[in-house]
């Protein structure tokens, strides 16, 4: 039989699946926290409550 | 409608709406004698309508380049308008058939009259009709303020639009012919799912070709749960529907997946269209909605990207939990079972800070019943998902699962969250798309407000008497070790229940078609000297936020 067996998909998902999500969690928080961030998203939160009157041009 | 668009779009209209007759032709023709004649046609007459409206107006002023200094807001109007018409159409059969539970004989001995095909018109009426029709028209709205950019062409959104809801009438006129592929929430057959992909990847191009008009740096965080809603879809909807019809000329397929593989590949889907339909979208609803209606930015933005990134990551994972004590394998089942428990946590990040960013503002959320629709949709939103979350507790699902538990469970859901947040939205949006100070009538919102309340509260609370009552008979022995009582003795039991849960349904319908009264009125033209100035916004001191953010 060829291709992936059941066996070898379990253990991928056992090891490599485990690290890579906790390797994004840890992307996530250093994106969220990142202090040159906070500018932006106070900017970014402010910024919707007034945004009627039309586009940028 | 055919008035907002260019010469140019009118032609590229005209060969897409002839194609789409042509096309429609094709099947009634290869589908002679089949199910799928019936929709060939159908596909035909929506191809001519299109044509006949664009050569309607096809003479029509073009709009002139004034258009570009303002959003595009006519397909917002209409998406509204059709979501109202769904959620009337799929409630009404929803609380029909919930009272054909409890009374078998509503159904007039049709066969189309079947519980098993009204079910999925209530089912695929109120999430696909009423709920993708409600997150087209603010995704439109929400994707424009927040990047400050008018939509990119004017043909787009009309096509997204007509098309989607193309495909909504395929799949539940369908159903009353008894075409489907009986996988739950992805019942419409391989021609309508093949449309849907077209008309999704247009919105999902649609959607980038904003973002990248944008003058606003950051992309605000509703956009990225729209985008995770149109993209995760997109690829749930491919792989479960993956399937080879018998022939060209016939409405059936069978799908490539077999066995234990086909459940989960189902369940995957199932359960991420809650995850992504359901809550992705709904939650860019509600952070964009409710800090507007509130007048306050939300309270923490920080919390709103990881609870985004918490629910993205981890709702793909949770499908198995719709199959305990199956023949999947059991560490699937326990991985389903341990991301669903994980996932309170972004789930109730999400909840918290909607209920934190009202803190303060209390005395709206007394006064305004569009706030309110929107805190009340927030608190339900945790209590689903801390619901959800303990469900999926294997032990805890041997006694739910199966029984009414998991229709209150649903329920609390989308009457309590999703309709709540749909119904706030909509109630902001009228008045100012349509130009007017305020809905036609406040009183009227403050009775649909609690139509809807009460009517959520009747139809969960029986639903959990009667789901656990179910679970408990059907796991009682006597002394002999027997089952102590049979399913019709359940049955009975659950009677009264029933005729509860339909009642509750009916006052969420006669509130919903009081809002849709509502809106009517408040669309309706009024005198030129009661209008108020055009393109400001029309909330006056709500607009602007009370407090700074940091004061």
């Amino acid at each position: 039989m060829t291709g992936l067996e059941h066996e070898t998909l379990v253990a991928i998902a056992k090891s490599w699946g485990l690290f890579y999500l906790i390797a994004l969690s840890i992307g996530v928080l250093a994106y969220t926290f990142w202090p040159g961030n906070r500018k932006r998203f106070e900017h970014a939160k402010n910024s919707i409550m007034n945004d009627e009157s039309g586009p940028w041009e | 409608m055919v008035s907002t668009l260019t010469m140019n779009e009118r032609h590229i209209a005209l060969v897409i709406s002839s194609f789409v007759a042509v096309l429609g032709l094709v099947l009634a023709a290869s589908g002679r004698h089949d199910l799928l004649e019936p929709h060939g046609f159908l596909i035909l007459l929506a191809g001519l309508a299109g044509v006949f409206v664009i050569l309607h107006g096809y003479f029509d002023p073009e709009p002139g380049p004034e258009r570009l200094s303002s959003y595009f807001d006519e397909p917002i109007k209409v998406g509204i308008v059709l979501a109202m018409i769904w959620a009337l159409i799929a409630m009404f059969v929803g609380d029909w058939v919930a009272w054909l539970l409890a009374y078998p004989d509503f159904r007039f001995d049709a066969a189309w009259s079947s519980f098993g095909r009204l079910r999925p018109i209530h089912t695929t009426g109120i999430i696909f009709g009423f709920g993708g029709n409600a997150l087209i028209a603010t995704s439109f709205h929400v994707m424009q303020r927040t990047s400050r950019a008018r939509l990119p062409d004017q043909l787009t959104p009309w096509f997204v639009l007509a098309g989607y809801n193309l495909f909504c009438v395929l799949a539940v006129t369908g159903y009353l012919m008894g075409i489907t592929q009986s996988k739950e929430y992805a019942e419409p057959e391989w021609y309508a799912d093949f449309w849907l992909v077209i008309v999704w990847v247009a919105y999902f191009v649609l959607y980038l070709r904003t973002l990248a008009r944008r003058r606003e740096p950051h992309i605000y965080v509703s956009n990225w749960y729209y985008l995770a809603f149109i993209l995760v879809v997109a690829m749930l909807h491919i792989v479960n529907n993956l399937a080879l019809p018998i022939s060209i000329g016939s409405a059936k397929s069978y799908t490539i997946f077999a066995g234990v593989q086909d459940a989960m590949v189902q369940w995957w889907y199932g359960h991420n269209a809650v995850a992504f339909f359901l809550t992705a979208g709904f939650l860019g609803m509600l952070y964009y909605y409710l800090p507007k209606r509130a007048g306050r930015p939300i309270y923490s933005y920080r919390m709103s990207i990881i609870g985004f990134w918490g629910i993205t990551f981890f709702y793909v994972w949770v499908g198995s939990h719709h199959l305990h004590y199956t023949a999947l394998p059991q560490w699937v089942q326990t991985l389903g079972m341990t991301f669903s428990v994980m996932l309170l946590v972004p789930s109730w990040i999400a909840a918290a800070n909607a209920l934190l960013t009202l803190n303060g503002a209390w005395h709206k959320v007394r006064d305004d019943a569009t706030l309110r629709f929107m805190m009340v949709a927030a608190v339900f939103y945790g209590l689903a998902t801390f619901e959800g979350s303990f469900l999926a507790i294997r032990p805890v699902n041997s006694l739910s699962h199966y029984t009414d538990w998991t229709i209150a469970h649903v329920h609390a859901g989308t009457l309590g969250w999703n309709s709540m947040i749909i119904f706030g939205a909509i109630y902001y949006l009228v008045p100012q798309l349509w130009k007017r100070e305020r809905m036609y009538s406040p009183a009227l919102v403050e009775v649909h407000f609690w139509l809807a309340v009460a009517g959520t509260f009747v139809y969960v609370f029986a639903m959990w008497n009667s789901g656990i009552t179910q679970g408990l008979m059907w796991r009682t022995y006597n002394d002999s070790g027997m089952l102590a009582y049979s399913f019709v003795d359940s049955l009975v039991a659950m009677h009264p229940y029933y005729i509860a849960r339909a009642f509750g349904g009916l006052l969420f319908f006669i509130g919903t078609a009081v809002g849709a009264y509502n809106i009517w009125k408040t669309m309706q033209p009024i005198p030129a000297a009661e209008r108020t100035q055009a393109d400001l916004p029309v909330l006056g001191e709500l607009s602007r936020p009370i407090l700074q953010a940091g004061e």
